[in-house]
């Protein structure tokens, strides 16, 4: 069973062997190390750029414009700000050019909290991501996902934004890659880069199959009755944890979706669950101030006013500045199990 | 008259017929910015931006460009002031004017963008955006490609003097001296001295903008863009080093602005700047390749061919509300909300 970040791996060695991948570009993507979280190690057109994030959204672009198919990696979501007006340019220029040209880029970034990453390493972006008209937004929460996107991303005409859970990038995943071996030693002996020396490595990739997850599908992953829980990435097992928790403890089930595709979202699979509770909690770890769960929150209360049983909630981070190093900080700022169970609970069980 | 063989200027020379060739489309460009900028004061159109005083150098560049779609030939991140460039490549002008009307056959933008503002996939011309340094960042993506592709198809990116201070323009240097991976890029800057109302010199204290490629190994030369000789062979040069060596080149390019800098300034006529085209028709008569009368014409046939141009753009058809979404995504196999285009919020 690989983890999220082996999963990125093998699904970037079957990009560049099959579907035209012809660029993986960024800060220490190629070789010796192969990514900060070893997501590029071993791939045959990964390199190296210069520290210049303006220069590899712009790079990848004018690749793409010559007809290439790029992958690039922004090393940490919270140093792409300075690259957001690239990004403006890159999901409007079809737009402004009347459909002149296409725009097959992915631009793949580890987000969130979760590795104590302070300040600069613990930055959400999906909310200002959402804001990105052109673009497309996806965010897997498990190997076998971040498979499947990655691929859909890969295929899509579009530019496509992979944000990776930071906190879950290590985590194993429960169901298997197709193609991939079940042992997950002998997985890595496979596919990790030794430490040390790794001049003479080369990879032995496992025969991998094509999986897509379809942008826009989200995944029911518990059914219930009670409540609607709706998260993705790095909060997406806590909530699936809180909803375990809330059956053994009171018996109470809930529906939780893991969104997968932020945007375009699976506004059917939300609205439909909404019908059927009649009570909706969105969770994130981005800021609170115009957060993307905001805008979902305004769906619901536009469309679902009526069939609503309780408040309809969002539990995002705070905002505040940044996430302090100190756990205590990090803790506090961004949503925890017991967090998202406490709401969860107040959701489900509030008066009709 | 007595045919000429060719002009001069300094120890340079062109043809006459080339001489007479950039001349027409140096009228020709010229008319039609003044009568789109009449149509941004008349309501025609909404906004002019546009190169008076830059079409010797703009004509020259688009005259030596390898045009077509794809690695194999050149890939253009223009200026918003390279109308010129565009007619020598052999743009109509109309489908200038269709941009200024902002009408939905303008085919840039579909009566999106600013005047200017370019996109024509037939050409590699890659879609100009505001964001003035943008360009520069992008300019080594297609080089890349190019260099990869094999062949002689090089990147030109060209820019103002004041947006070369955008951090793009030092990774645009940095992205194409890759050691063992230097890049066919020409950077060019058209130098008008001036930002909106800034001048270059109240924040510049380089002496030339090429002067900054030194350091990277970047060759460059700084050419009085309004003499049409000298642009032509500084083009000549600056091409052919980056078509044969695969490598970098920088031309500085001094031009004048002659209607300041676009319809939000009011678009005036300036009189203290060189004009180009009043001093190359003076060359090519003193040289006798032209005569006044051939100029008189050339000017009443261009003067003619844009009011055709302008006429005709206003009689083609505007957007309507629906197509405010067109053209936001391709097609996508794997997108099951949208495998067409953007149709509104998911539903
Ligand atoms: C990044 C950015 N900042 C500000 C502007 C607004 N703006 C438009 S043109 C311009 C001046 C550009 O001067 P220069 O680069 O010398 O080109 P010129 O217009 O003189 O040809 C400015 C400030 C812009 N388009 N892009």
């Amino acid at each position: 069973m690989a983890t999220l970040v082996q999963a990125v791996r093998m699904a970037l060695h079957y990009g560049e062997t099959y579907l035209g991948v012809t660029d993986i570009l960024g800060e220490d993507v190629g070789p010796p190390l192969g990514g900060v979280f070893t997501a590029t190690q071993g791939l045959e057109t990964a390199w190296n750029t210069p520290l210049d994030e303006r220069g590899i959204v712009g790079a990848a672009m004018g690749i793409a414009y010559a007809g290439g198919r790029p992958v690039a990696e922004i090393q940490f979501c919270d140093y792409g700000f300075n690259t957001i007006d690239l990004l403006k340019v890159a999901g409007n220029q079809r737009w402004a050019g009347g459909g002149n040209y296409e725009m097959p880029i992915v631009l793949m970034t580890p987000s969130g909290s979760g590795i104590r990453g302070s300040l600069y390493h613990s930055h959400s972006f999906e909310s200002w991501a959402s804001r990105l008209a052109g673009w497309k937004v996806v965010m897997p929460s498990n190997a076998l996902d971040a498979y499947g996107l990655m691929l859909s991303a890969i295929v899509d005409p579009n530019p496509v934004l992979v944000l990776l859970p930071k906190a879950l990038l290590r985590v194993r995943g429960e169901k298997l890659i197709p193609g991939e071996p079940a042992d997950p030693e002998l997985l890595k002996q496979l596919i990790d880069a030794p430490l040390g020396d790794r001049t003479g490595w080369r990879p032995r990739w496992p025969d991998l199959d094509e999986y897509l997850v379809p942008i826009g599908t989200a995944d029911q992953v518990r059914e219930g009755t009670h409540a609607t829980l709706v998260s993705y990435g790095r909060t997406l097992p806590l909530c699936v944890k809180a909803a375990d928790l809330l059956r053994e403890s009171d018996g109470l089930t809930c529906d939780v979706i893991d969104l997968r595709s932020i945007f375009p979202y699976d506004w059917r699979m939300i609205s439909q669950s909404v019908l059927k509770t009649g009570r909706v909690l969105f969770v994130n770890e981005d800021s609170e101030v115009t957060n993307f769960g905001e805008h979902l929150l305004r769906r619901v209360v536009e469309e679902h006013f009526y069939d609503l049983l309780a408040r309809p909630r969002v539990l995002q981070g705070q905002h505040v500045p940044g996430i302090g190093l100190n756990q205590i900080y990090e803790q506090n700022t961004v949503p925890q199990l017991p967090h998202i169970l406490e709401t969860l609970r107040a959701v489900a069980t509030e008066e009709a | 008259m007595t045919t000429i063989a060719e002009v001069n200027s300094g120890n340079e020379a062109l043809c006459a017929d080339q001489c007479m060739r950039i001349h027409q489309l140096m009228v020709r460009a010229r008319v039609l910015d003044e009568r789109m900028i009449q149509m941004s004061k008349s309501g025609e159109g909404y906004f002019w931006i546009g190169g008076p005083g830059e079409e010797a150098f703009n004509v020259c560049l688009g005259l030596q460009l390898k045009k077509g779609c794809g690695p194999d030939y050149d890939f253009l991140h223009l200026h918003y002031r390279s109308l010129a460039t565009l007619l020598a490549m052999g743009m109509p002008m109309l489908d200038a004017t269709r941009q200024a009307a902002v009408r939905i056959t303008d085919p840039h933008s579909m009566g999106r963008n600013f005047l200017g503002h370019s996109a024509l996939r037939k050409w590699n011309v890659v879609p100009v955006s505001s964001v003035v340094g943008a360009k520069f960042a992008m300019a080594p993506g297609t080089a890349l490609v190019q260099k990869r592709h094999g062949g002689d198809g090089v990147t030109v990116v060209v820019g103002g003097d004041a947006g070369s201070s955008q951090g793009d323009f030092a990774t645009c240097m940095i992205w194409s001296t890759r050691p063992g991976q230097e890049l066919p890029v020409l950077m060019i800057v058209t130098n008008n001295q001036w930002g909106i109302s800034t001048p270059m010199r109240s924040q510049h204290s380089e002496q030339h903008i090429v002067d900054r490629g030194e350091p990277f190994g970047i060759p460059g030369e700084v050419v009085d863009g309004n003499d049409p000789i000298a642009s032509w062979h500084a083009l000549r040069r600056a091409l052919q080093w980056c078509r044969r060596k695969r490598r970098p080149f920088m031309l500085e390019s001094q031009v004048s602005r002659l209607h300041g800098h676009s319809s939000s300034s009011g678009a005036m006529r300036v009189e203290n700047e060189p004009d180009c085209l009043a001093l190359w028709e003076t060359k090519l008569l003193a040289a006798g390749v032209l005569t006044r009368a051939s100029i008189d014409e050339l000017w009443e046939a261009a003067r003619g061919e844009a009011a055709a141009a302008v006429q005709q753009a206003l009689q083609e058809p505007e957007p309507t509300p629906d197509d405010v979404r067109r053209h936001t995504y391709a097609p996508s196999p794997v997108d099951v909300v949208y495998p067409d285009d953007y149709t509104g919020l998911p539903h």
